[in-house]
């Protein structure tokens, strides 16, 4: 009886439950409040010498500042931000850079070249994961105190090992990892000498337009104006960034008012909420392009007839208008448009005929098999069946192995596969981002430390190296562009990469938000001048 | 019956000593097989984590780190010792409760797992709450009055419940009564506007906002977590009453059954003293097993609705090899079952007269 009690009881719970949820007003978000659906699981650290990730890159980009910034409608337009100015040493390879005046932290410490200073110095010795971005210049832990060094209060030296090109090093300094943190605040929290790392990874302490608040992984981010910020005065007191994975839940969301922004809807859900009269569609072409590996290891896709037949057997204007509707756009150059000297030359199309002329060059009229490891992500599925059919026109069979990010990464690096199709994002805004990874490989033996993608794929390409290497010594802006342009053409020619697409990122806006910004770059997405009518 | 009390000139006390040494034993014997579970569960975790065909430094370095990064990570992760040494080294921390850190969150497995589960068991809650507060009368009625309206009404939505993946009813339900109608809160444990009110306590906001006089939070809160607990609480009651159908069934055929009637007892009575009494053993069992269910997380129904969750937690530590998270929240599960099984073991006991020796 004692059960049936408690189940009574249950039920009366319940039924009321239900009946105090029917009286629900619906409330918009508040006004002076942005908030975004967002699938940002991938955000491991909020300290800016080790977050990594591309939504941690926003995320740090709207509240810390970097000593150098770039106009998002045009790359090749560079500014100072913490920086009034910067001048060369005649043997290039000194870079004196005199500070702003005047500036301010979110915790009301001046900004000053001490912590410029120390967030260079900072970065370079915990050695996370950025970390080479300010390391390729020569800079290790044992000497960072020596090379990068304070002349005056609000004026510092940086010193690189060889007369880099100075485009090259100041795109760098746009980078996260260059991101100016407070000293003061942090060392206040230091623990055996790791420079407030464990603090700074889910805490603050930057001078940007905003401060987070909070950040609880998978679930929320929470972003509040910093009044103490020097420049223009955002509009919205917060953005609030809600985690949710589903984007059919996005969508529903977004439709409803409950979010400002949905950041992940897929091409069926844009075009469904395209029609409606209060949500519009913003999209930027980003640093990430879509390709397929071919690993020089197999005899077969070594032949320079297969690799070129392959080039034209995809079916590139195909997938960019269907499967990737929204999300891509072709691009068969390693260089995202956008950056330096990058070319926007597609000369590749699907040509079945050719392909056959060629693979019968290559003595292999009647096709071949071969297996392709794919990221069982919707994205790379689509293009893989895409490439799958078409290939098969040629008498190509192509067997796909789907598994997880990691799992097919891990294979992908100790170049156990046959083909793979991947996604290479820039991890900063130069030129040599890329380069140095399609187009470089100092050693192509089997217990190389570094992996480029050309290492991945057996690619051994000694005098392409030298040519990549020797760019980023260019300081001739021009000329520079010229070797990256040049460089584009050979590796669309003969490399084992199969160049397909740029990403863009779409986000689906309501329309009474005016003045969100999508960059080139997830760091340069901005929301400091966005305001709600 | 033990043979003492069956002499007469013996005392209490060797009684009270034998009762007391089997209770021990079976304290002991229980103890035994929780600690022999849990060795099991972290072996085989443990060793399916370092088998799967993933590297684990790569979750926490990424693909871009520098080859000394990637090495250092290696050593600081133990990965160069022997796999028996890195179980032992796991083990030892592990019985004392240090799970190691979250490669994606940063914070001990321990501390994200009390942050995750009160959203879990909130939902898991309520959803059997009001999967067995209807299921059970359904069940109930629909035996009594068979072939009739109830029973039919039970036929169908047990095949509704089996048939209609979760993920679409959700959903669908999210769409009709939060899109079109508005009748329920969106996705999400709560509106933005009342984010930073609660203070976290129990965790669970409801009792939360409750407890701190939070009333307009706690409204909202609680027009949040409606539609997922009815969603839950719809695939339990499917089974719920689909099983309490067919045990009733089993008891109203039974002898004692047709005595109760012959005696002139009411047929109220009769099913609600008599037969549905013995059909609560078996009963407690689905219920038990149904809220273990729910509460290892509905992965689906928290992806839906944003829910974060256990499930959603080790999912998507799997996803990211994040090793230290997924064995964590393992053993968590591993502990709800046990302790679901000792309580409806203890459920039993009450019920059941036979199973108290």
């Amino acid at each position: 009886m004692k059960i049936l009690k408690k189940l009574a009881g249950a039920a009366l719970a319940g039924a009321a439950m239900i009946s105090l949820a029917l009286p629900s007003a619906h409330a918009a978000t508040p006004k002076d409040t942005l908030v975004m659906a967002w699938q940002f699981d991938d955000v491991i650290s909020l300290d800016p010498a080790e977050a990594f990730e591309l939504s941690a890159g926003e995320i740090l980009g709207n509240s810390y500042e970097t000593l150098i910034g770039y106009d998002v409608k045009d790359v090749s337009k560079i500014f100072g931000v913490v920086a009034d100015s910067w001048t060369v040493s005649p043997d290039g390879k000194t870079l004196t850079f005199k500070l702003k005046p005047g500036k301010k932290f979110a915790s009301g410490n001046p900004l000053t070249a001490e912590d410029v200073v120390f967030s260079l110095q900072r970065a370079v010795s915990l050695d996370k994961s950025p970390a080479f971005i300010l390391g390729q210049f020569g800079l290790t832990k044992a000497n960072v105190a020596e090379k990068v060094k304070q002349t005056g209060p609000l004026e510092f030296t940086f010193e690189t090992d060889k007369a880099y090109a100075p485009t090259f090093v100041l795109y760098c300094m746009t980078a996260n990892v260059a991101s100016i943190v407070d000293k003061k605040l942090a060392m206040s929290h230091e623990k055996d000498g790791d420079f407030g790392y464990a603090w700074l990874k889910t805490n603050y302490a930057g001078s940007g337009p905003f401060k987070i608040r909070e950040w609880r992984a998978n679930e929320v981010v929470a972003m509040e104006r910093n009044d103490n910020y020097s420049g223009e005065k955002p509009p919205l007191a917060r953005v609030v960034y809600r985690h949710i994975k589903e984007t059919a839940t996005q969508r529903l969301l977004l439709e409803k008012g409950d979010i400002d922004i949905a950041r992940n809807l897929g091409a069926e859900e844009i075009d469904a909420v395209k029609k409606l009269p209060d949500i519009g569609i913003q999209s930027a072409p980003k640093g990430t392009v879509y390709y397929i590996g071919l690993n020089q290891k197999n005899a077969t896709l070594a032949k320079p007839e297969v690799r070129e037949a392959m080039k034209w057997l995809v079916d590139y204007s195909a997938i960019a208008d269907t499967i990737l509707k929204y999300q891509v756009q072709v691009h068969q150059s390693f260089l995202p448009d956008g950056f330096l000297g990058a070319s926007n030359e597609n000369p590749y199309k699907l040509d079945v005929a050719k392909a056959k002329e060629l693979l019968a060059k290559a003595g292999l009229k009647d096709g071949f098999s071969v297996t392709m490891d794919t990221r069982n992500t919707p994205t790379f599925t689509g293009i893989a069946q895409a490439v799958q059919q078409t290939f098969a026109s040629a008498g190509i069979k192509l067997e796909l192995i789907p598994g997880d990010g990691k799992q097919t990464l891990t294979k992908y690096r100790a170049r156990q596969h046959d083909m793979f199709i991947g996604a290479w994002g820039a991890d900063y805004q130069d030129p040599h981002t890329n380069a140095d990874t399609f187009a470089a490989n100092s050693n192509n033996a089997d217990d190389a430390k570094a992996k480029p993608l050309a290492w991945r794929n057996a690619w051994d390409i000694p005098e392409l190296t030298k040519t990549t290497l020797s760019a980023v010594l260019e300081s001739d802006s021009a000329k520079r562009a010229k070797i990256y342009q040049d460089l584009q053409a050979e590796v669309r020619k003969t490399s084992p990469y199969l160049m397909m697409f740029q990403q863009i990122e779409v986000a689906a806006v309501r329309k009474n938000v005016v003045n969100f910004v999508l960059g080139p770059s997830f760091n340069t997405n901005s929301y400091a001048k966005t305001r709600k009518e | 019956m033990s043979v003492s009390t069956l002499q007469p000139g013996a005392t209490a006390n060797p009684r009270r000593l034998d009762t007391a040494v089997e209770v021990a034993r079976k304290v002991g014997s229980f103890l035994f097989m929780v600690a022999v579970t849990f060795l099991g569960l972290l072996a085989v975790t443990f060793f399916i984590g370092r088998v799967v065909p993933i590297d684990p430094v790569l979750a926490i370095v990424g693909d871009r780190a520098p080859p000394q990064v990637y090495e250092r990570v290696r050593l600081e992760l133990g990965l160069d010792l022997p796999l028996w040494k890195q179980f032992w080294i796991y083990f030892v921390k592990a019985v004392t409760g240090d799970f190691g850190t979250s490669v994606l969150t940063n914070n001990p497995v321990m501390s994200d797992i009390a942050h995750v589960f009160p959203a879990t068991f909130e939902l898991a809650t309520l959803g059997t709450l009001i999967g067995a507060a209807l299921g059970i009368p359904m069940g109930v009625i629909a035996a009594v009055r068979r072939d009739g309206f109830m029973d039919q009404l039970v036929r169908i939505l047990g095949l509704i419940g089996y048939s209609i993946p979760i993920f679409w009813l959700g959903l669908m339900s999210l769409l009709v009564f939060y899109a079109r109608l508005g009748w329920v809160e969106g996705p999400g444990r709560l509106d933005v506007t009342y984010d930073y009110l609660v203070t976290p306590v129990t965790g669970m906001i409801l009792i939360d906002s409750a407890m701190q006089g939070q009333w307009d939070a706690f409204w909202n809160a609680a027009g949040h977590i409606i539609l997922p607990a009815l969603v839950l609480g719809f695939s339990a009651l499917a089974y719920i009453s689909r099983m309490t159908r067919s045990f009733m069934l089993n008891e109203l055929a039974q002898e004692y059954v047709t005595t109760a009637r012959v005696k002139g007892l009411s047929e109220f009575r009769v099913v609600t003293r008599h037969a549905l009494r013995n059909a609560a053993v078996p009963l407690i069992t689905v219920v038990a097993l149904s809220y273990a269910g729910l509460l290892e997380g509905s992965v689906l129904t928290e992806t839906v609705f944003a829910w974060p969750g256990l499930g959603q937690y080790i999912t998507n530590s799997l996803h990211n090899a994040d090793m230290n998270a997924v064995l964590g929240g393992t053993l968590i599960v591993g502990v709800i079952f046990v302790g679901i099984n000792i309580l409806s073991d203890l459920l039993y006991r009450l019920l059941d007269p036979r199973t108290r020796r």
